[in-house]
């Protein structure tokens, strides 16, 4: 160990696990620009042809190969290789490259629906083991779900719950594993062990020591995986390709065990770089090499696949897996924590082309490098490969050593998770307060039943106090949802692996969401500043309504409406407060739909906006299309003034926009999209995804979606192949506002 | 002097290719032109557009300081044609420079007079259009004449006001060789022209026309090539000027 340790820099992390401390003190912050930066080595490009070749086989059948009988673990599949002879870094979730395992501990219906849908069978004997002997995640959740929330869950007002699945959201410090080696790890965790339960032996001591003895478990599994692949990780890694090898060893186990909806991998880009410098630096390696072992490493995370079901891609197409890398941004001391390897992560996509994962996430700084700026945006302008989140906002919440976890969510990296709870749909709600509670697709009374709207002419007030009470419903019912959910999560479907690369003792978030802000916040305004008849079917349904005179729309930087949105965001944050959390956990929440917005759209009626039934709502917290007039930043500064302190959980706000609208030429292009970005972030905007794309192209993609296979966009916290997403989630890609007016 | 109220057709937050940096876009209302390849008819008609007084454009503008400060860009007043009211634009941009705020007009440049003078003395920077490089054909194009643009580029040039001129590139009207030659050799004569930007032609606003039900004459003409672009920035370039 004291070896592996000779050329660092000493600190506390010697002694405690502390990888910040480690980083801190050992790297060395870029302010350069990306003059040195290699291209793909032969070997690079060799094994990416071969993955880009599976890739199109498995585009063709839907998915290339998947599992059927024996359920993923650590150790349960490999080793597996796509090329043994050119990869650097190396391991796959099974035998195979692409080949999907299946996780049944989350929910077994999800797997053999999964397995159904591409024309597999579920082994026998599995079914027999989780119908009959062991029961899932899944089950746990129906056993206690209560009627209420059935019916919330089945008229769609809460969607995407993670109650047959995996919540994922649960970021692991996989760095650790690099630094200190798996014995250290091991060690730590003994002693964390023996401190719990000492004098009192109660439910949360118990549980505790449970969860412990899991957490070392799968530390000991992680040792056996690396060793499949001819790798000792019990002791701390020497060199930079066994830093970054260790660093995917975690990851992967972590990947092995879990379908979490969100896997991200943190921040990894300034850790390994301290291991890439002194590699460099001592001649062991030259710079062609170091991108090498990040191109590998990316293409590795590039491959990573789960088993979802059809109704599961309807809403977030492309096969996301969120593996997010959060990169940049400054550290508390005012150094920026920017790297060379910071720019090698982001050079991947020039080595092997644009891809929607893993999802590169910038961390936004005013005071981040200049060079590193224009770095950052140029890769946009080319690829719209990257989102962009505000450091400046969240440095002071999270310290300077978070994740991303999903799209938008921040989190000390090994020292805080989240409850996943994907989100609620906000415009529906407005609708069940004029219809006194009953759904307007299905009838079904949702709600306790209380008296409707019966007015001609739908009256603020009256809106507002009924929309209040069926808030507070849905906040309630909400939580309730969650608290069963990750009871249950934790209890059958625990995250040993990435537990065991955090601290004992975790801070936990309950996450809620929101969708239909826009939607809402227009309709409210079009009541309050224009007149809105309500149009009822014979059984005194709302089904249209009619407005008269204008209104003012959010994202035209109008505090009419904008002040509507927040005051909604804070208002139904202050509800959440209200519900006690399982675990003890703090209440937040996002504003964010990722491609959802399509399939809440279609679920929701005609609201009183102007928005017909079955039209999508805008993703995330973007303004409605076409309503946002005043051009590009009009429409970003509204949203930029939603309170991030009532959606701590992120706010994620889509841009697209022509290249020729951004600037004459690439230099202006650069220099404008930095301005942007600085104006934007330093009015308070939390994350924006950047697309620079032209209408043409998408029109063209959707016509011959074989000369596009690497044609990534940004949809709300993620990126996509276009092509793989839904013909109408294209089409609203498209219709959405292509910010083009100059 | 905030009690003068200005005509204007719309704003356009994130201005890229207007000026400098991003720029907030004031398009005022009426034009006395009527160029030919005009892709704001709608703006021509002096009685349209909605009233605004100087405090509530400035508030809008005062919106958008970050971009602008980070960017390095500022305001743009187009049109329309601003000079049409030279009152209300001093007015605006006498608030935005006091503010520090940069300050660019966007202006054919067809007008000079005391009041218009006033204005330009508040302007950090003038978009001047150069329709044509003889009168002939400047007048067929716009209605307007070459002389008076030269007037107000000579006028600016004294007072040390900088120029960015435009030059709409409209194949087989003023795209021919000839005609840049002498266009360089007009512009060359002015020191404070900083840049000139070729605008290839586009009929993005060909709708507009039929909206309005006027005869839009360049139907049939086609942007033009990404050479013939490329040929005209080099013959400006032989003269000396900095062109885009």
């Amino acid at each position: 160990m004291q070896n592996a340790w000779l050329d660092f820099k000493k600190g506390k992390w010697c002694d405690t696990i502390d990888v910040r401390d480690f980083i801190q003190l050992n790297y060395q912050p870029y302010e350069g620009d990306s003059s040195f930066l290699s291209g793909p080595t032969e070997a690079t490009s060799k094994l990416w042809h071969t993955v880009c070749d599976l890739k199109k086989k498995e585009l063709d059948k839907g998915i290339l190969d998947v599992e059927t009988k024996v359920p993923s673990s650590i150790v349960s599949h490999g080793p597996g290789y796509i090329k043994k002879k050119y990869e650097k870094i190396v391991g796959l979730q099974t035998d195979k490259p692409l080949k999907r395992g299946i996780m049944p501990n989350g929910g077994f219906r999800m797997v053999e629906s999964g397995l159904e849908a591409y024309g597999y069978q579920v082994a026998p004997e599995l079914k027999e083991i989780f119908t009959k002997y062991r029961k899932t995640h899944n089950d746990g959740v129906f056993d206690v779900y209560t009627d209420e929330i059935r019916r919330a869950r089945k008229s769609g007002i809460i969607t995407g719950l993670p109650d047959a699945y995996g919540r994922g959201r649960i970021i692991g410090d996989y760095r650790r594993v690099a630094l200190y080696g798996i014995d250290r790890l091991i060690e730590v965790k003994l002693e964390e062990k023996d401190s719990v339960g000492i004098e009192i032996m109660d439910e949360k001591a118990l549980r505790l020591r449970e969860e412990l003895s899991e957490q070392i478990k799968a530390l000991m599994e992680l040792k056996v995986m690396a060793a499949s692949y001819g790798y000792d990780i019990s002791a701390p890694a020497l060199t930079a390709r066994e830093a970054v090898q260790w660093t995917y060893f975690a990851y992967l186990a972590a990947i092995k065990e879990q379908n979490g909806a969100a896997m991200s991998l943190g921040r990894v880009a300034t850790f390994l770089d301290i291991y890439l410098e002194k590699d460099l630096l001592n001649g062991v390696i030259t710079e062609e090499q170091a991108q090498e072992l990040i191109d590998h490493f990316v293409m590795k995370l590039r491959i990573v696949r789960f088993l979802r079901t059809p109704a599961y891609d309807e809403l977030f197409s492309g096969d996301p897996t969120w593996v997010t890398e959060a990169i940049g941004g400054m550290g508390l001391d005012g150094r920026t924590l920017v790297t060379r390897t910071s720019m090698r992560f982001l050079n991947t996509v020039y080595n092997l082309g644009p891809a929607p994962e893993p999802n590169l996430t910038v961390l936004w700084s005013e005071k981040l490098p200049q060079n590193f700026k224009q770095f950052a945006t140029k890769v946009s302008i080319d690829t719209s490969t990257i989102q962009y989140e505000n450091d400046d906002l969240m440095r002071p919440k999270f310290g300077d050593d978070y994740g991303i976890a999903c799209c938008v969510s921040a989190m000390a990296i090994g020292k805080q998770m989240q409850f996943f709870g994907a989100r609620c749909n906000l415009a529906k709600a407005l609708l069940y307060a004029i219809n006194g509670g009953r759904d307007e697709k299905s009838g079904m009374q949702v709600t306790p039943r209380f008296e409707p709207i019966n007015s001609e002419y739908l009256e603020y007030d009256e809106l507002v106090n009924k929309f209040e009470q069926i808030q507070e419903w849905l906040a309630k019912a909400y939580v309730n949802a969650l608290n069963a959910i990750h009871f249950m999560h934790d209890k059958y479907c625990y995250e040993k692996m990435q537990m065991a690369l955090h601290d004992r003792d975790v801070y936990r978030t309950m996450a809620g969401g929101i969708a239909g802000l826009s939607v809402v916040t227009d309709s409210l305004s079009a009541v309050k500043y224009a007149k809105v008849k309500v149009i009822r079917n014979s059984e005194g349904m709302a089904v249209d309504f009619k407005i008269e005179g204008e209104y003012p729309a959010f994202g035209n930087n109008d505090d009419r409406a904008d002040q509507l949105a927040c005051s909604l965001v804070n208002s139904f944050m202050k509800k959440l407060r209200k519900h006690s959390t399982y675990r003890e956990s703090t209440q937040t929440m996002s504003i964010l739909t990722i491609t959802s917005n399509v399939v809440y759209g279609k679920k929701t009626g005609t609201t009183p906006d102007g928005r017909k039934a079955g039209e999508p709502f805008a993703p995330g917290a973007n303004p409605m299309h076409g309503r946002d007039v005043h051009g590009a930043i009009a429409s970003m500064a509204s949203v930029a003034k939603l309170p991030y302190d009532d959606a701590e959980d992120g706010i994620s706000y889509t841009f697209s926009i022509i290249p020729q609208a951004l600037g004459k030429d690439k230099k202006s292009r650069i220099s404008n999209m930095v301005g942007i970005l600085d104006g934007y972030f330093h009015d308070g905007g939390h994350h924006i995804n950047v697309n620079v794309l032209d209408r043409k192209t998408l029109l063209a993609a959707m016509e011959s979606p074989e000369e596009y296979p690497q044609l990534t966009i940004r949809v709300s916290g993620y990126a996509v192949n276009f092509i793989r997403l839904t013909r109408e989630q294209q089409l609203d890609v498209i219709n959405r506002t292509f910010h083009s007016r100059v | 002097m905030s009690e003068t109220k200005g005509r204007i057709h719309s704003f356009e937050s994130c201005g890229t290719v207007d000026g400098p940096g991003l720029r907030f876009i004031v398009f005022m209302q009426g034009c006395p032109l009527r160029c030919l390849y005009c892709h704001n008819p709608d703006s021509w008609d002096i009685h349209a557009g909605t009233e605004y007084s100087v405090d509530e454009v400035f508030t809008e503008i005062e919106k958008y300081r970050s971009y602008m400060e980070f960017s390095g860009g500022g305001v743009t007043v187009s049109g329309g044609e601003p000079l049409l009211q030279p009152e209300f634009v001093t007015a605006l941009f006498k608030r935005c420079r006091d503010a520090g705020i940069n300050t660019a007009l966007d202006t054919s440049g067809v007008i000079l007079n005391e009041k218009v003078k006033r204005l330009y003395q508040q302007c950090d920077l003038v978009l001047l259009d150069f329709k044509a490089s003889n009168n002939k054909l400047y007048r067929k194009l716009s209605g307007s004449s070459l002389a008076s643009v030269l007037k107000t580029a000579k006028y600016l040039c004294r007072t040390k006001i900088p120029i960015w001129v435009r030059h709409v590139l409209v194949p087989g009207i003023t795209a021919e060789r000839k005609q840049l030659e002498v266009l360089g050799r007009i512009l060359s004569r002015f020191s404070n022209i900083e840049v000139v930007e070729i605008l290839p032609f586009h009929k993005i606003g060909e709708y507009k026309w039929e909206e309005l039900k006027q005869r839009y004459q360049l139907g049939n003409v086609r942007p033009p090539t990404e050479e013939s672009v490329k040929e005209a920035v080099s013959i400006l370039k032989s003269h000396g000027l900095k062109v885009r």
